[in-house]
């Protein structure tokens, strides 16, 4: 540990800091990402994208950019209309077109596909094909158009007349209007969360090959759930699931990018199956940050109710949520605003309501997240922000308004206002060392005495509880799929063994972690568990990662499985024995008899004896494999607090992040090194989040953030050296008490710097500026005039 | 054109068209794709390679632009199975989680390290500052680098 932590780990035998066991490839540059794969005969696809974001296609004319020499054909959206495929079901049950038939929708949207024999030639092609548009009215800006007199985006929906998608609530709104109505105090405040993008490293891309011998599909994918894709190409496509093979790869990351099936990817699939070649086709950043899933783009109102003293009584919020040209958000089919009604968040409260409106606009479609825990990112955000207003209304201590209203470890299991049932916390003791280790106090002390100077240093506090591991098969599912993930586990004569997991890393270690969990689990050393996984040929079925669900869900299908395996052993260790399977105990990593542990067995030495000709009892095959499906009976629910020291320049705006504490609590941690490097990235995406990343818009429905020149990422200039501590609550209903915490950081981060900058400029009379708090837009703050930060300054 | 570049010291004559990028060049013509490309714009580092010995954002370089000159790509750092310090600092310290920047960093450290054989946190910083990690905040790249300064000269 780098940090401090006030419970030492537990956890299971081979549970610890260990080097990760898929370094070994990457350090030497051996990695295998996707567009590394290149196929005898292979073609590269480029993709045609709309220049304008809201258009009447009058016609495409491909026949230039046939007679390339390089170019081996072209599909367009009437070409995949007569194979059914002009349009794809999103996985939240709208349609997104693949290549655009009759309008485009946004800047960015596909229209053709070209296929060459090289990836510079497929780009020259695109330049040959003549689209002509009859542009349209955009909107871009989610208030907009919500307007009677807005142009109708989705005319494809039979019956369609505005832009409206959904609506939703949660809570009881009489229960919180009373609340309200009691209450001596009320703040309200409007704040957005604006439109950002994961950007992992590596953008999204695809090999597909299709065998017209035999009708099997092989695609390499940047998937982080391959089996989830396998069923949406045969549902989408009609293709036969068992002739599907998806290979997930090394991805550079993923964040949430990589989760649904884009356009590019089934044109590589169609493309396949026309010309008989494998087609790949990989997005350049401006089209990853353009067209491939944004995240956020919340407008929010929210209100908190409390006592003069400082308890807290109520919540209210209301939110206009910006979907895009389609609605491909993704979370359970349950909720269509995710699990954003978590929005009490870490506070004892009598109740709270929520509304969620959904709305199209002239943008790309997607809301698949990006490391949000499906939404509570933009309701943390919202009710700590609103506990900080609160603080600076009753002139008390943020540190002790959170305190006095935390809910407290005797609460545990505590179901919130609006039905979810957190699992186990000690949320005092997490803030109280975060405190500890920031110096609380003492920063105070020297915030006052540079106020006396002039000097603007802010001290920002915020505290999350997240809901991971989704989820419960009865109360979600994506497109009719519960979320439940299996788990096989092989075991060899030699005692090594293999695992398949259908869960697909970006960076997370599973190929370390999950052996971890099995070797723990058996006795066994982690270089004798070798993990398997992103190929659906070889792996059993599961929902993916994404929703920090790896750990939870496949987690704990991995130790199920290897508890299923433990006890075959001990029918095998009892008939080595020839002692009853009840007189044996499970000790020290191997099966020994109770009272006499010079009576035992290894795993390796039943692994060898569960093969050969032992005489086993009847009924009991031999071999010791097993397999597991893991249906979660209930969420997990990580916390944490985090506590932010920053300096602003009044006269720039600039803002220095000068200290990060963090102190997460994920339960039991498998490994913690790897467990603090997710939370140094979920710290420095809440860095980027709070003062530089945003996909803004012009009034035309221009995209400005389509490049690393605009979309702003943070650097190791913008990033403090972090400082981590750990407390370890395990959760009660989980096989190992781990909670997962791969977004974690990421949640509850943004609104501890949005919180710092805050309480920097109170002096100035600035109570709220949203996100990113660019110069700019600090600057403005500081005017009297804060800037509506997801459209371009008119 | 006819182009004849030193990749890891060994001689490639191509024959190639003037705009082919360099980190192209290595990747599909050569087949040395630990070097990887991420945003077109030199922002992101993750096609850092070295040109006659500086780093160089190889999606930025025409393949015309390395004739005639000494190009270094990660697959150059081990020698002889050996791993250079600087890989072996990553491995320990987790300074990468999906591993694609990592070639970029690597090489940008190696070549700090030569030039800065103990540099403070803040240098680390600096020189790394021109390229993007989506996964580490940086934090265990610069202890990774750090633990490479430390160890350098054949021992770990």
């Amino acid at each position: 540990m780098t940090g401090r932590t006030d419970v030492p780990p537990a956890g299971g035998g081979a549970y610890g800091p260990l080097r990760r066991k898929e370094d070994a490839r990457f350090v030497r540059g051996k990695g295998h990402f996707v567009d590394d794969i290149a196929l005898p005969g292979m073609l590269h696809g480029a993709i045609l994208r709309s220049p304008v974001a809201h258009a009447t296609i009058r016609s495409v004319d491909t026949a230039a950019a046939l007679a390339h020499p390089k170019v081996a054909a072209v599909i367009t959206g009437a070409d995949l209309a007569e194979r059914g495929l002009a349009w794809m079901p999103t996985i939240s049950a709208d349609v997104q077109a693949v290549l655009a038939t009759d309008k485009v929708r946004f800047q960015g949207q596909e229209i053709a596909f070209v296929m060459a024999t090289d990836r510079y030639a497929a780009r020259d092609a695109l330049e040959l094909i003549d689209v002509d548009y009859e542009v349209l009215p955009a909107v871009a800006d989610a208030l907009l158009a919500m307007a009677p007199d807005a142009p109708v985006i989705r005319d494809d929906l039979p019956g369609k007349q505005d832009n409206h998608v959904f609506d939703w609530a949660a809570g009881d709104k009489a229960a919180a209007d009373a609340a309200f109505a009691a209450a001596d105090v009320v703040v309200a405040q409007d704040m957005l969360y604006p439109r950002s993008h994961p950007a992992p490293l590596e953008t999204c891309g695809t090999v597909a090959c299709y065998d017209p011998l035999d009708g099997r599909l092989t695609v390499w994918s940047t998937s982080q759930a391959p089996h989830a894709h396998r069923t949406l190409y045969a549902l989408a496509a009609g293709l036969p699931e068992h002739k599907i093979r998806i290979i997930s790869p090394d991805l550079g990351g993923g964040f949430g990018n990589k989760v649904p099936v884009y356009p590019g990817y089934l044109c590589a699939v169609v493309g396949s199956m026309i010309t008989g070649k494998p087609v790949k086709w990989v997005e350049d950043r401006s089209e990853n940050l353009m067209s491939t899933s944004f995240a956020r783009d919340y407008h929010m109102h929210g209100e908190i109710a409390a006592t003069r003293d400082g308890k807290i009584l109520g919540l209210r919020a209301s939110v206009l949520a910006d979907h895009g040209a389609f609605n491909g958000t993704a979370q359970p089919t349950q909720y269509p605003a995710g699990f954003f009604h978590m929005f009490t968040g870490s506070y004892d409260m009598q109740a709270a309501h929520c509304t969620v409106t959904g709305v199209y606009t002239n943008k790309a479609p997607g809301g698949v997240a990006y490391s949000c825990s499906f939404r509570i990112t933009e309701a943390v955000y919202l009710v700590e922000r609103l506990v900080d207003l609160l603080a600076r209304e009753l002139d008390l201590d943020p540190a002790e308004l959170r305190l006095r209203n935390l809910l407290r470890p005797d609460q545990f299991p505590y179901t919130c206002p609006t039905g979810w049932t957190y699992d186990s916390g000690d949320y005092p003791r997490a803030l109280r060392l975060a405190m500890d280790i920031a110096g609380y106090d003492e920063l105070r002390r020297e915030q006052a005495v540079r106020r006396a100077r002039g000097e603007y240093m802010g001290i920002g506090l915020s505290f999350f509880t997240e809901g991971v591991g989704a989820g419960p098969k009865s109360q979600m599912d994506i497109l009719g799929l519960g979320l439940a993930d299996g788990a096989d586990l092989r075991v060899h004569p030699t005692g090594s063994v293999v695992l398949a997991i259908s869960v697909q890393t970006q960076g997370q270690g599973h190929e370390t972690t999950f052996a971890q969990i099995v070797a723990s689990e058996l006795g066994i050393s982690v270089d004798d568990v070798e993990v398997v996984h992103g190929d659906t040929d070889r792996t059993p079925f599961g929902m993916g990662t994404y929703g920090s669900r790896s750990t939870p869900v496949s987690g704990a299908a991995a130790a199920v499985a290897a508890r299923r395996v433990r006890e075959r052993a001990r029918i095998v260790a009892a008939a080595m024995l020839e002692v009853a399977a009840d007189d044996l105990e499970w000790a020290d990593g191997r099966w020994q008899v109770r009272g006499d542990p010079e009576q035992g067995r290894s795993f390796a030495q039943i692994a060898m004896a569960a093969h050969s000709g032992l005489e086993l009892p009847a009924g009991v095959e031999g071999h010791l494999d097993a397999s597991a499906v893991y249906n979660p009976p209930n969420l997990t629910f990580p916390f944490g607090a985090y506590i932010c020291v920053t300096d602003v320049d009044p006269g720039t705006g600039e803002v220095r992040v000068r200290r990060f504490i963090a102190v997460d609590d994920c339960g039991v941690r498998i490994n913690p090194m790897i467990v603090e490097g997710q939370v140094h990235r979920g710290l420095a995406d809440g860095v980027g989040m709070a003062l530089m990343q945003a996909i803004v818009f012009d009034a035309e429905g221009n995209c400005l953030g389509g490049s690393f020149m605009d979309y702003l990422l943070p650097t190791s200039m913008e990033c403090p050296s972090f400082e981590l501590g750990a407390t370890v609550t395990p959760s009660p209903h989980h096989p190992i008490g781990a909670k997962g915490v791969g977004e974690s950081a990421t949640v509850g981060s943004p609104a501890a710097v949005v919180n710092s900058v805050m309480d920097a400029l109170a002096p100035l009379g600035v109570r709220h500026a949203d996100m990113p708090l660019t110069p700019a837009s600090v600057w403005r703050a500081i005017q009297g005039r804060p800037l509506r930060t997801d459209l371009a300054a008119s | 054109m006819q182009v004849n570049v030193t990749v890891n010291g060994t001689v490639f004559t191509r024959e190639v068209e003037p705009r082919l990028l360099l980190i192209h060049f290595l990747r599909d013509e050569l087949g040395l794709t630990g070097s990887h490309w991420g945003c077109d714009t030199s922002n992101c580092g993750a096609c850092v390679v070295w040109l006659d010995d500086v780093p160089v954002k190889s999606c930025t370089v025409l393949t015309a632009m390395a004739d005639g000159r000494r190009v270094r790509t990660v697959e150059d750092l081990d020698r002889g199975g050996q791993l250079d310090p600087v890989q072996q600092g990553f491995a320990e310290c987790h300074g990468l989680q999906c591993g694609f920047c990592t070639p970029g960093m690597m090489m940008t450290a190696r070549w700090l390290l030569d030039h800065n054989p103990d540099p403070s946190a803040e240098q680390v910083r600096e020189a790394i500052s021109g390229q993007v990690c989506r996964c580490t905040g940086y934090e265990n790249i610069v202890r990774s680098v750090l633990w490479a300064a430390k160890h350098e000269g054949g021992g770990t």
